[in-house]
């Protein structure tokens, strides 16, 4: 049962191992019940609906030029000539190659930053009591449903021209300081609300023993934090990291605002070719799946932290 | 200061820029969490120590957010730099006086001020200057107050009541659409062989980017005015003799259209999800309801159904919420076809055209229509915590 990625929150008390056996005899039971023939074939329609667009990409990817432009993918069932000559034009391609670089390097600095500053505070909301602590934390999880879009043009133009009051300089802004800069922060500030929010849930279930008894040693909350907190909440800490590090790179709308030209991530520029009807729009294809590489091995390599980071902020709401 | 730091940073190559920001960060963290850890200790050289970061840290930061204090231009950063000290002097006597114990505000102050600075930097103060911008012109030099012309500008046009209808379409139909075929497939793939793998199939969306599946479903409602089709749509119209039609410039179909790739995306999410809160529903339940004779449908809708409703419930707004938010779909396959907008790409094609207070017109419509969704979910939260 613990085979499946999906029901690892689920027997986190741990009562199912105890009657396992006796639990497996019933689902046995049921199970001949509730699947049925109509309920196969239909989930296998649907698996097949939701496979076959990202095969037709695949299959593309690996056709030459001169039957892209002619005949439909599918045609490779009754003329099979496949070629790599796409993913080879695509890996020589200066501009390609440079995005992707550009993608890692924001993508990485822009997992950490916010993964850390978000478990300093979501430990603060779990084991510090402070007056005002619930309102605070409700206007966290708040702050996360504000649309991204709301907060472009303050944000841009507090980067760009900094924060003077009353004639003082606060703040001199970071225009065309360094390549990533604003990217990096951008992102940061955007996956707080959710980081703080996820990782709280997993902070408050450390059992307060565990807590108290460091306390008594002597321990301060530095410590508390760093040896105990950070240790025990590896599994969530892994699971958003991945979460975070999928969603900046899969972002376009954060890097065409706040990303360079010369910063531009493989979305961005993917999402340039595709405007353009020009000669190179039969790389996307490759563009497309060479860029879907990385997401698709993080995903696979660690699916389950991933989906449990995902059902830690859903299921207990 | 810092600017000059990232100045820095910027000039190496791509990919060395990495390991210096991320270690330049942790020894930062790293500095943070030592005298949070020291802080609380008694005896005078503590004292000393928590006094000196309260009124070195704000200076130091404040003066490094300016620009050179020898090179005052336009403000003077000392100026700024010493206000700041002398709020973290107030902010140690706070500390020194305060009834849980010396070093207490200030570790809380540790913990949480790198949070909240960027929160309020970034995402706060941003939202209120967006509201007063919504109430602007679109001059960015000299905004004037306009009242609520830029809210009448976007209701008299009839193409931002199509980019209001669209915006509309996309937050009722994908959330339910995507959650019934999440439900669908994960009650059909409960327990049987493969799930695992059935699984992975309709997840993987979930990890390509909303550009990427842009460009995947390009292949599915492409149309070639001659010669063979390249879409499989139009492959399949082909096949069966018809006449192959350019799916995207149909309205409303387009819009349609584009909304089944955001479901495609998000079924995933509400399959794995509802799968996991299926199984979490009480086999006894099950059992009893079976022993009492009912049919497998009754036994869904009587027993399973009400067991994940809360799981229900934050599928349904996760998903409306990001479909109220689409924008890369949009603006990746629609921009090319008529009457495909929706407000999230209003408001940057119209920030890009530097039209600051239309766009943030829009923003504030955005809002107003996730605003009921805030309140509802910041409910149940509170619920939840008091049960705790």
């Amino acid at each position: 049962m613990s085979a499946t990625p999906v029901d690892l929150p689920v027997t986190r008390s741990g009562k199912g191992a105890i009657e396992a056996t006796d639990v497996r005899s019933v689902v046995k039971r049921t199970k001949r019940r509730l699947t049925s023939r109509g309920a196969t074939i239909a989930s296998l329609i649907i698996a097949l609906l939701w496979t076959i667009p990202t095969f037709g990409l695949f299959v593309t990817s690996l056709r030459p030029q001169s039957e892209v432009v002619r005949t439909g993918w599918w045609s490779v069932f009754v003329n099979w000539d496949l070629t790599i000559e796409n993913y080879q034009t695509v890996l020589a391609n200066d501009n390609l190659l440079a995005s992707l670089v550009n993608s890692v390097s924001i993508a990485l600095p822009a997992t950490v930053i916010p993964l850390v500053i978000a478990a300093m505070a979501a430990y603060a909301f779990a084991w510090i009591d402070f007056t005002g602590k619930d309102f605070l934390f409700v206007g966290v999880f708040a702050l996360q449903i504000v649309p991204i879009q709301m907060t472009l043009v303050p944000l841009l133009s507090l980067f760009s021209r900094g924060l003077y009051i009353n004639g003082y300089e606060v703040f001199e802004g970071f225009k065309d300081a360094g390549t990533y800069t604003q990217v990096w922060i951008a992102h940061s500030i955007f996956a707080l609300p959710l980081a703080i929010f996820l990782l709280h849930n997993f902070v408050t279930e450390i059992p307060r023993e565990v807590i108290e008894a460091a306390r008594v040693d002597g321990a301060g909350h530095g410590q508390i934090f760093f040896r105990i907190v950070v240790p025990l909440t590896v599994p969530a800490i892994a699971s958003f990291a991945i979460f975070q590090f999928l969603w900046v790179w899969n972002d376009l709308l954060v890097a065409l605002i706040f990303a360079s030209g010369k910063a531009s991530p493989i979305t961005r520029t993917l999402a340039e070719l595709t405007g353009e009807f020009g000669q190179n729009a039969y790389l996307l294809p490759a563009g497309a799946f060479i860029a879907m590489l990385i997401p698709l091995l993080v995903f696979f390599a660690l699916q389950r932290f991933f989906v449990r980071g995902l059902l830690a902020g859903s299921t207990k709401g | 200061m810092f600017k000059d730091l990232f100045e820095w940073i910027g000039s190496l190559p791509p990919l060395a820029q990495i390991p210096v920001i991320i270690l330049a960060f942790l020894v930062a963290i790293a500095l943070v969490l030592f005298f949070v850890e020291v802080a609380p200790r008694p005896g005078r050289g503590y004292t000393v120590l928590r006094l000196a970061v309260a009124v070195v840290v704000p200076a130091l930061l404040l003066l490094g957010l300016g620009s050179e204090p020898w090179n005052p231009n336009p403000g003077w950063t000392p100026v700024v730099a010493i206000i700041g000290a002398v709020l973290g002097a107030a902010m140690f006597l706070l500390d020194y006086r305060a009834r849980s114990g010396r070093g207490y505000l200030l570790q809380l102050v540790a913990f949480l001020a790198p949070a909240f600075l960027l929160l309020i930097a970034g995402l706060i103060y941003p939202t209120i200057q967006t509201i007063i911008y919504a109430f602007m012109n679109n001059n960015s030099a000299n905004p004037q107050f306009v009242g609520f012309d830029n809210f009448a500008w976007i209701f008299s046009q009839p193409q931002n009541l199509v980019v209001i209808r669209n915006t509309v379409l996309w937050v009722v139909v994908t959330p339910v659409i995507s959650t019934i075929a999440g439900l669908a497939y994960a009650v059909f793939i409960d327990r049987s062989r493969g799930e695992k793998f059935f699984k992975i199939l309709v997840f993987m969306p979930m990890a390509i980017s909303f550009v990427g599946a842009s460009i995947i479903w390009r292949f599915v409602y492409g149309y070639r005015g001659e010669g063979d089709q390249f879409g499989i749509l139009n492959g399949l119209v082909d096949f069966v003799g018809g006449s192959p039609v350019n799916w995207l410039q149909q309205v409303p179909l387009n819009t349609f259209l584009l909304i089944v790739v955001l479901i495609w995306v998000q079924t995933g999410f509400a399959m794995v999800v509802l799968s996991a809160s299926i199984k979490n529903v009480p086999t006894e339940q099950l059992e009893a309801a079976e022993i009492d004779g009912t049919n497998a449908w009754q036994r869904f809708w009587n027993v399973t159904l009400p067991g994940i409703r809360p799981s229900l419930i934050v599928v349904l707004t996760t998903i409306s919420i990001a479909s109220l938010k689409v924008f890369d779909i949009v603006r990746t396959m629609g921009t090319a076809y008529p009457d495909t907008s929706v407000i999230a790409n209003e408001m940057v094609t119209l920030l890009q055209k530097f039209e600051p207070g239309r766009s943030s017109a829009f923003a504030v419509l955005l809002f107003l229509l996730v605003l009921p969704i805030v309140i509802y979910n910041a409910r149940q939260i509170k619920k939840t915590r008091e049960v705790r």
